[in-house]
């Protein structure tokens, strides 16, 4: 079995457009999208119709709970106000500009979806398998936190997004923690391409798979994660006629996260120029 | 409060262990501030310091839990002579955070630390306590002088690319909080530091800062209805214990209240505690102020 997963898409529609023609290219059986549909980008209904046409099931991500439900923001959870301020921003553009429809469609997507893949139990969560709004950063997560998840949620591959880099790490008997990144907007290298991931089971897994251990099963298990590069000066342009920031079209133009910087541990914060 | 409510003191449970506290340099600290609420000093030795050894203990024991990340306190930790061991075998577990007040630091310690975050891919988070922008805000409560003391520490910080968290306990009105924190972010980029992290934190009025300004109300108390619909994550209690030289405690903030001791063991500290102290509204008022929070407020809907 070979899965194509999609992150947080932030309204990135062009990137959204991009990592499906990769994906094809790959012949993955499948692919899905782990939720945070809006934020950030311009145009926010746009990228309900390209998922639909490619039956891309969705879980539902804080984002999408909040548009769906028309809260007050957008449960992200900042302490700054700087933060707080960019944050509300994104969030008030994207309510007024998704469609009622879209609204109900956002309130009906899942907290999270389970598929077994060559017999292993994958589950596919936003921020964490236990709480939609959790970040899950390489450098703040104990190998111990995430094999109580694996035990807790009976999942032998755990797949999430929500922090906006991606990360895997393996874990007991060949179990796995995945963070697929996010096809919203670049990871705050300097680069500016996107990322999603690639997981292949059994038969479709890579030379290079690990091998889960599980009831009694072997089964390979293999994550690659694929940059996409898309038309990211066409995304610049039209974040700037939608008036939205000038900090979030300069992190679509430089790959560097100008706000909402307070979540990020030191070690990932280290890693960007803000 | 009346009977009734006093009936209705609602138990919390320790939903999972999440964080692991030490109180490693116990109540004892170099400086003498007169909001603590622990009322730590260089007399205060009520609780002492964990050796290694206990916390190596404790890390080990912790795995089976599937502790998230580890948080050293005090008093000062840094006053502990094995804490920068201590801290260097806790990234071989996970990521780890320190809470100092940043007078005591040497360079040889955080770039050993620096080197040892490195290797471990864990982070190690320095939150350093500053209680305000100037001198003039500081130092009435922290001693004269720590101003200046603390700023020379997290110049050194930022210098080692360490990027310390500043903690500011709040004693201003909550209209200036902008204008503060503004004011910080400037003093910092004099000091080197160009990518600020600042918190300002709630007064807890317990310990010294009872004595500086006022206790609690009897009506500062959680109910059990205030319970109905809340976010429980936001209360530490529900996802972290604190090891301390006299046995496991609820929290780092509730040490001085006998009833906060849950055991002599992890194993033994896992049960409900109920939510009497007024220091518990503070921390149901602005969520579990003591950790870097990364279990963030979620609306609840049915």
């Amino acid at each position: 079995m070979k899965l194509a997963l999609f992150g947080g898409l932030y309204s990135n529609y062009l990137a959204l457009e991009s990592a499906i023609a990769d994906a094809r290219q790959r012949n993955v059986d499948a692919a899905y999208c782990l939720g945070d549909l809006g934020a950030f980008g311009p145009y926010p209904d746009r990228v309900f119709p390209i998922l639909h046409q490619h039956n891309i099931a969705c879980v539902q991500g804080n984002y999408d709970d909040s548009i769906g439900n028309e809260l007050n923001d957008c449960q992200c959870g900042y302490t700054d106000p700087q933060d707080n301020h960019f944050a509300q921003i994104s969030y008030d553009y994207t309510l007024a500009n998704t469609s009622d429809q879209n609204k109900t469609w956002l309130r009906s997507l899942p907290k999270e979806i389970r598929l077994q893949c060559d017999e292993l139990n994958v589950l596919l969560c936003h921020g964490s398998p236990r709480r939609t709004n959790e970040f899950l950063w390489e450098s703040n997560s104990s190998s111990a936190f995430l094999n109580r998840l694996a035990d807790e949620h009976q999942a032998d591959v755990i797949v999430a997004t929500h922090s906006g880099i991606h990360w895997q790490r393996g874990l007991n008997h060949g179990r796995r923690f995945v963070n697929v990144g996010v096809l919203g907007r670049p990871e705050n290298d300097g680069n500016t391409n996107v990322w999603y991931a690639v997981i292949s089971t059994g038969k479709d897994a890579k030379p290079s798979a690990l091998l889960c251990s599980v009831r009694g099963l072997t089964v390979p298990v293999s994550v690659e994660f694929i940059p996409v590069h898309y038309d990211h000066q066409r995304l610049a342009a039209e974040m700037q006629s939608e008036r939205l920031p000038d900090e979030f079209v300069q992190t679509v133009l430089t790959g560097w996260w100008t706000t909402c910087l307070e979540i990020l541990p030191s070690l990932e914060r280290r890693g960007g120029k803000y | 409060m009346s009977h009734s409510d006093v009936a209705s003191v609602p138990e919390i449970e320790l939903r999972s262990l999440d964080e692991l506290w030490f109180q490693v340099a116990g109540t004892v600290c170099n400086l003498t501030c007169n909001h603590c609420f622990i009322s730590c000093s260089p007399q205060n030795h009520s609780f002492q310091f964990l050796s290694y050894e206990q916390v190596d203990a404790a890390l080990q024991e912790s795995v089976a839990h599937g502790v998230r990340e580890y948080y050293f306190t005090g008093g000062e930790p840094f006053l502990n002579k094995d804490l920068v061991r201590m801290l260097k075998r806790t990234l071989e577990f996970g990521p780890a955070t320190v809470l100092t007040n940043g007078t005591v630091l040497k360079r040889e310690w955080l770039e050993e630390l620096r080197a040892a975050e490195a290797e471990a891919g864990f982070s190690l988070e320095f939150r350093v306590s500053i209680d305000g922008p100037t001198a003039e805000i500081n130092d009435p409560v922290r001693g004269a002088g720590t101003f200046d003391l603390a700023i020379t520490g997290v110049a050194l910080l930022c210098k080692l690319g360490l990027l310390p968290i500043i903690t500011m306990t709040q004693t201003w009105d909550d209209s200036q909080n902008l204008e503060i924190l503004a004011a910080f972010r400037d003093v910092l980029k004099t000091h080197g530091c160009d990518r600020p992290r600042l918190k300002i934190l709630p007064r807890l009025k317990i310990g010294a800062e009872e004595k500086r300004t006022e206790g609690y109300q009897q009506t500062e108390r959680i109910t059990a209805a205030m319970m109905q619909d809340f976010d429980r994550d936001q209360l530490l209690c529900h996802h972290s214990r604190v090891i301390t030289n006299r046995g496991v405690y609820v929290c780092p903030i509730l040490l001085d209240a006998d009833h906060a001791r849950l055991g002599d063991t992890l194993n033994e500290s896992l049960g409900s505690f109920p939510l009497t102290e007024g220091a518990c509204y503070t921390c149901y008022q602005f969520g579990a102020i003591c950790s870097n929070s990364t279990l963030r407020p979620q609306e609840s809907k049915t």
